[in-house]
């Protein structure tokens, strides 16, 4: 076994100037740069798709009420939407990704290090070309400004009689620029998990991390795709004169739908695999137990990638379809709850009878089992197509997906950011303020979204800019609104914390928490070849090896 | 057998994994092959959908020659990439040359009818659903018939000025792959077009 860092004398290096050391990272190939840049990245977008957020909320705070104006709120729900899931959430799992998975398997860089670092500038082009809307929408009509169809765009809302100017030609060729780079990304992970692993990993001895992000990878190579396909069919509408959404030509506008949520649905599982991945990973450190039942986790993950390919019309339920396609899409909606209740179950067992430490990663997690469970529920409750019936497009659809985006994608995304922080700085953050953001958030969070579904059962439509004072909508939307503030608040108590541990931190040591996957087995931060001698692993566990000469892992596994 | 193991462990742990090439260009065909699904499907959802003429009776024929001569091009790379495996470039760039020549002709079917349909039967991809699917998913095989030639001709060109050796087998394979992936797609868009769709 080689696994030990070996500390190398550290070199004085000579200060570069600014400009040179931003030409380093703009022109890096290395995955922990083009990591952390993916996440400085979504961080930015965080906040300006968050500010759309508030203000969205600060509209719908009283009845009546006209912070801003209807046209605006289109614009504003529309690229609240597309930014979450394409700049915010992808960028976060693909930095997460990109930074630790090389580390984790034991390479030195990701299969193919240019291809990553092309695929970031194509999310970052993508994302840019969509906000740069606001200034270029105009075009020689003098309409539009941002994108207002909505973040699914329904046809035929997208069509040059209803969109005019380039507003849904900036949100078109955003999804499709970032869409080839999320492709690039996905072919990479699976390149690097399936060629680079170290001598020893097996596919049985990958960490779950490695399992989960490669079905993810998977997922995003058959989820993308379809939706990069569905944008070149809606440029050649918008630019050649095509027919495939015109509805006057005898083209269809439920295929649209169908399209967009063959994209759309397993986008769901390509944003909480990863989620889950960190949760496999956190869980069992704290709880100072290994993962629970590591056959069955990865076979309910591989489930879960299959089961989602064919879920996608239980968005459409309300649009009319066979009654033998509702109930084909009702019962794969209810089988895709097996696989994910398997793995909520193996992660309480995991904890169960564990020495659990409750640091800020570790209540991240906690907080997430709970919600993902609600948030399941109520999928379960929508998934019946009578019930959607009534709930289609109201405001407890929106609850519910937040309460999946929310509570349970970004909350194991703050734990990730917690847990890992110190070895991507070296610096360990501050437990205080850690503890804080999480109890900040999640106050906002339950007044959020918890009340959220109330007026969505009462009737609340979603997308609706105002509405009519005493139709028992007020109080709820006000709570709604007031949580906001509580979710913001820990939003920049987080921010601050980073900025702060980076400069100020204590300094964290290879491996604050006693872990046991490689990557805490180099420095903090790691240098650039990540590990000075390949290493070789025999069980799932190699640092509980090294740790335990005598009581390895691998007489048992 | 219940005696201890007396077998020392194998001193060099034998690690071979596939290589990072071949896994790349499967993933990307995967990809690739859910692009074209799509549209496969679009077309025929849409088929005999059209409010105008021309359709597809009318004015497609089956072109057979063009087929046989992509189709014939997946044995050629094959044959090519047989070649510069045992090193011996000078047939591999004979090989690979018919290869182009295969593809280039194809194309050219491509624009011919694509010319005749034009300027003879005025189906253009804004005629009808017909024009708008036949368009999108014959040119997006087009596209992809070009990618195909503009890395095959590279390939070329660097054969001619000798710089391509046996050890470039394993990147040849690759771009064969892709080679094979846009034939074996033509074999679905005939299927879909020239004989479900008329």
């Amino acid at each position: 076994m080689s696994t030990e860092s070996i500390a190398w004398p550290s070199t004085p290096v000579e200060s570069r100037s600014f400009v040179d050391r931003l030409h380093e990272w703009i022109a890096t190939v290395d995955h922990k740069r083009l990591g952390i840049l993916y996440m400085i990245y979504a961080l930015v977008f965080l906040m300006i798709a968050g500010i759309e957020a508030t203000v969205i909320r600060i509209q719908l705070i009283r009845p009546h009420n006209d912070f801003v104006s209807p046209q605006v709120f289109n614009r504003l729900f529309t690229m609240h939407g597309t930014t979450m899931i394409f700049f915010v959430i992808m960028p976060f799992l693909f930095g997460f990704a990109n930074y630790l998975m090389p580390l984790m398997i034991g390479a030195r860089d990701m299969a193919f290090p240019r291809l990553n670092a092309f695929s970031f500038w194509m999310t970052v082009f993508g994302g840019l070309l969509l906000y740069f809307s606001v200034v270029g929408a105009n075009g020689l009509y003098g309409a539009g400004n941002a994108p207002d169809v909505g973040w699914f765009a329904y046809a035929p809302l997208t069509s040059r009689t209803f969109s005019i100017g380039h507003s849904t030609d900036f949100w078109t060729l955003a999804l499709l620029v970032s869409g080839v780079g999320s492709i690039g990304t996905a072919v990479n992970i699976i390149a690097t998990v399936l060629c680079l692993r170290c001598p020893g990993m097996t596919l049985a001895k990958m960490p779950l991390f490695a399992w989960l992000n490669l079905v993810m990878a998977g997922l995003v190579i058959l989820c993308v795709s379809p939706l990069t396909a569905a944008q070149m069919m809606l440029v050649i509408d918008r630019y050649l004169g095509g027919h495939f959404f015109d509805t006057q030509a005898g083209g269809s506008a439920v295929i649209w739908m169908h399209f967009f949520w063959v994209f759309g649905h397993p986008e769901v599982y390509v944003l909480v695999l990863p989620a889950f991945a960190f949760a496999s990973e956190i869980i069992p450190v704290f709880s100072r137990k290994p993962i629970f039942g590591y056959p069955v986790m990865v076979g309910a993950t591989v489930a879960i990638g299959f089961i989602s390919m064919s879920v996608w019309a239980h968005h459409m339920f309300t649009v009319g379809m066979s009654s033998a396609a509702n109930n084909f899409f009702v019962i794969s909606t209810m089988a895709i709850a097996v696989p994910t209740g398997i793995k909520i179950f193996n992660w309480l067992a995991t904890m169960w009878g564990g020495k659990i430490e409750f640091k800020t990663p570790m209540l991240f997690c906690i907080a997430f089992l709970f919600q993902f469970l609600v948030a399941g529920l109520t999928g379960i409750m929508q998934g019946a197509a009578p019930f959607d019936w009534h709930l289609g497009n109201s405001y407890f659809v929106v609850a519910h997906f937040h309460y999946v985006i929310v509570g349970g994608i970004l909350f194991c995304l703050f734990g990730a950011f917690y847990y890992w922080f110190p070895k991507m700085t070296g610096k360990m953050y501050d437990e205080t303020l850690g503890k804080l953001h999480f109890w900040l958030f999640l106050i906002g969070f339950h007044l959020t979204f918890d009340f959220m579904h109330i007026p969505g059962l009462l009737g609340m439509p979603r997308r609706i800019y105002t509405y009519e004072p005493g139709r028992g909508w007020d109080t709820w939307n006000l709570i709604v609104t007031i949580g906001v503030f509580f979710q913001a608040a820990g939003i920049l108590v987080f921010l601050g914390n980073l900025i702060w541990s980076y400069f100020r931190g204590k300094v964290a040591g290879n491996d604050p928490w006693d872990a046991w996957t490689l990557e805490w087995s180099t420095n903090s931060p790691p240098p650039v070849y990540n590990f000075a001698s390949i290493p070789e692993v025999k069980s799932r566990r190699p640092l509980w090896d090294l740790k335990h000469p005598d009581d390895p892992d691998w007489e048992y596994e | 057998m219940n005696a201890i193991s007396t077998t020392p462990p194998p001193a060099e742990l034998e690690w071979e994994l596939p290589e990072r090439g071949r896994v790349a260009m499967f993933a990307l065909i995967a990809a690739e092959a859910a692009i074209f699904s799509i549209f496969v499907v679009a077309y025929l959802f849409y088929i005999g959908k059209s409010l105008s003429g021309p359709i597809p009776a009318e004015v497609l024929s089956p072109p057979f020659l063009y087929t046989v001569c992509l189709l014939s091009s997946s044995l050629t790379i094959h044959f090519a990439a047989k070649r510069i495996r045992s090193g011996n470039v000078r047939s591999f760039g004979a090989w690979w040359l018919l290869t182009i020549v295969l593809g280039a002709i194809f194309l050219y079917g491509t624009a011919s009818e694509w010319h005749r349909l034009i300027y003879e039967d005025g189906l253009t991809i804004t005629t009808n659903l017909f024009g708008t699917t036949y368009y999108s998913l014959v040119g997006l095989h087009g596209f992809h018939v070009v990618v195909g030639l503009l890395g095959l001709t590279t390939v070329m060109v660097f054969t001619l000025f000798g710089t391509v050796k046996q050890e470039h087998a394993e990147r040849i394979d690759v771009l064969s792959l892709y080679w094979h992936f846009v034939d074996a797609v033509w074999i679905v868009v005939f299927t879909v077009v020239y004989i479900i769709g008329r």
